[in-house]
């Protein structure tokens, strides 16, 4: 038994060490001084794919992002690691698009793909951590979903096995494909690159990588598996109104930087004086003891 | 079936015959939103063995329950709870919708959503009432602001829904407080045929196995939280701050970067993705104090920062900093607290 596997990935800046050379002097965030990444629960979805890939030898992983033509680099890092195939999803049209405009143009690139038996993503991106892109997915599709996925234990007679990590323990669900599934942080890392395969891959590139460059687009040409593909608004039939911020029934009404009102703290210098001082002060206040 | 429409709704969880917190606080929340706008506040609620479950719910000042029951409810899965939810969303038509920001929440309200064409909005740390003028001009009055921390917690965006209802929103468990309104209070109850919400499809999902444990954990109820941070630099160093709780009969916090570094487990995780306190005494170790965190303990009473950083930003909103290396002022603050305590 083979399987057709679409891995759900985000290119994202790395919100998680903000640091201050991020920051400009305005005080807003700089995100061309963020590093872009592999969103890392994607990681863990991509991870599972491979797993079930392994199991199941002639099982197929797509992988499928929307961003602008950068965002082919997670497609070059994922066939590193071991994925068959990537596609970026690109078009002005779907700038602004909040997340039920996005999980509608990433539905309608999975019915272009056609076959597929799972479709697995991250539970969530950290640039947005709303856990809502693959639930609604599943939605547009008319697919089942399994949510805070650990494990994909197994896939028999048409139906997967599925461990879920959620607040308190773990559940174990069995559903039938095809199903989506959001994988957790929780689950097994992604295994690292390959060196056969960016051997093989290094050279991957996307329509707008290749741009006017002749050489490149001959080169790749005569080896089609370099080829990164890249659609947009028409090659998927998106129906416009339903893509970017047209699309999108969420409005941003305004965006602020966190400013917390200061404290006057007070200094207390690390010596044993001072640092019995301050435990008795607590103890005296009830604070502690 | 009720005959007014365009209230506020509140899905409530239910687990082992008891609403849970985020609900009630949540109802808690509807409550005062509903009042401002002049409408209902309703709950809906889908499980097994639900006898009696409005008595929980009452007290909030919900003024209609919607009842599924069904032995197949309980566990939670998706399709099923999702189909109750959106037709009875097309029925009854809510201009506003919460749920908890749970495993539960987070799985039910982007697929209703997606379904009704609404908007959603995720984790909100505050949810007020007011008016949105858009770019072009057009005026809409008494929208839902959502209030959500945005881009890894270091912005805070404003979110509404013009045009689509419900107005749907997340809260995590422990953001908004929980009230009782009045413990006399009796709405209607509405119970509802889970035949007509849902279709034989929506139950392909089977629970095989449940291992649900109460945490051992108690953040949210601990007087005491010893937080740390990406700067205690290793899992050992966590080690010495259970030391410091255990002595002081709190509980071990963890930044999200200490728990993605694998220093501590999840259920530990303040701030705005992990879990909301407000303790008495939170002490800051090496933690640097991204907004993200910072939104998830802002409102302790007292806090005390142990930093090497003198700039760190967590300083600014503490109340004692004390500059130097967590594992030298660890072990003092123990030392003293034993010699001084009794």
């Amino acid at each position: 038994m083979s399987l057709n596997i679409i891995v759900l990935a985000k290119q994202v800046p790395d919100t998680r060490n903000v640091g201050k050379d991020a920051m400009k002097e305005d005080g807003t965030i700089n995100r061309a001084a963020l590093p872009a990444i592999f969103n890392p629960e994607d990681l863990n979805a991509l991870e599972q794919a491979l797993k079930l890939k392994d199991m199941y030898p002639g099982t197929k992983v797509t992988l499928l992002t929307m961003g602008p033509g950068r965002a082919a680099e997670i497609i070059r890092e994922g066939l590193y690691r071991g994925a068959d195939d990537g596609i970026v999803l690109s078009d002005r049209a779907f700038a602004g698009a909040d997340t039920l405009a996005t999980s509608y143009a990433l539905s309608m690139a999975c019915r272009k793909i056609g076959k597929y038996d799972l479709i697995i993503g991250g539970r969530q991106a950290i640039d947005g951590d709303t856990a809502q892109v693959g639930p609604q997915i599943a939605e547009k599709l008319g697919l089942p979903q399994v949510t805070y996925a650990e494990d994909i234990i197994s896939v028999e007679d048409g139906k997967a096995l599925i461990k879920r990590r959620i607040e308190s323990g773990v559940e174990t669900v069995k559903a039938p494909l095809p199903l989506v599934v959001t994988v957790n942080g929780s689950a097994d890392e992604c295994r690292p690159r390959n060196a056969r395969n960016v051997q093989k891959y290094k050279y991957a590139a996307s329509p707008s990588e290749i741009g006017t460059d002749e050489e490149k687009k001959a080169f790749i040409e005569k080896r089609p598996y370099l080829a990164i593909g890249e659609w947009n608004t028409q090659t998927v039939e998106a129906d416009l109104s339903q893509c970017g911020l047209a699309g999108s029934p969420t409005k941003v009404k305004g965006i602020e930087n966190v400013v917390f009102t200061a404290k006057d703290a007070r200094r207390v210098e690390n010596n044993d004086e001072e640092l019995e001082d301050l435990i008795k002060e607590l103890i005296a206040n009830h604070t502690i003891g | 079936m009720a005959t007014d429409k365009n209230n506020l709704i509140v899905y409530c969880e239910y687990e082992d015959g008891k609403v849970a917190d985020v609900s009630l606080e949540l109802l808690t929340k509807g409550r005062a939103l509903a009042d401002k706008l002049g409408i209902k506040l309703e709950a809906v609620v889908a499980g097994d063995n639900l006898k009696d479950i409005e008595k929980q719910i009452f007290p909030y000042g919900v003024d209609r329950i919607y009842k599924v029951e069904d032995s197949r409810l309980y566990p939670y899965t998706s399709l099923p709870h999702s189909s109750i939810l959106i037709n009875l969303f097309k029925e009854i038509e809510p201009r506003i919708a919460f749920m908890g920001a749970t495993s539960i929440g987070r799985d039910l309200g982007p697929r209703v959503s997606s379904a009704l064409h609404s908007g959603l909005t995720a984790d909100c740390t505050s949810l007020e009432i007011g008016d949105h003028k858009d770019a072009k001009g057009n005026e809409y009055k008494d929208l839902l602001l959502q209030i959500r921390p945005a881009f890894g917690g270091n912005i805070v965006a404003t979110i509404v829904n013009p045009e689509h209802r419900p107005q749907m929103a997340t809260v995590r468990e422990g953001v908004m407080k929980k009230e009782v309104k009045d413990s006399n209070y009796v709405g209607e109850v509405v119970d509802l045929d889970v035949s007509k919400y849902t279709n034989k499809e929506d139950f392909v999902v089977e629970v095989i196995d449940r291992n649900i444990e109460k945490s051992k954990v108690n953040l949210k109820g601990s007087p005491i939280i010893v937080a740390g941070g990406y700067g205690m630099g290793s899992k050992e160093n966590f080690g010495m701050l259970e030391q410091l709780a255990d002595v002081l009969g709190g509980e071990v916090g963890a930044t999200r970067a200490a728990v993605d570094a694998g220093w501590a487990d999840h259920d530990r995780q303040i701030g705005q993705t992990g879990v909301t306190v407000r303790p008495k005494l939170y002490i800051a170790c090496g933690v640097s104090g991204q907004i993200q965190h910072i939104a998830g303990m802002q409102d302790s009473s007292i806090i005390i920062s142990i930093n090497t950083d003198p700039n760190a930003p967590i300083n600014s909103i503490a109340d004692y900093v004390i500059t130097g290396k967590v594992e030298d002022v660890v072990p003092k603050l123990i030392k003293y607290y034993k010699k001084n305590s009794k």
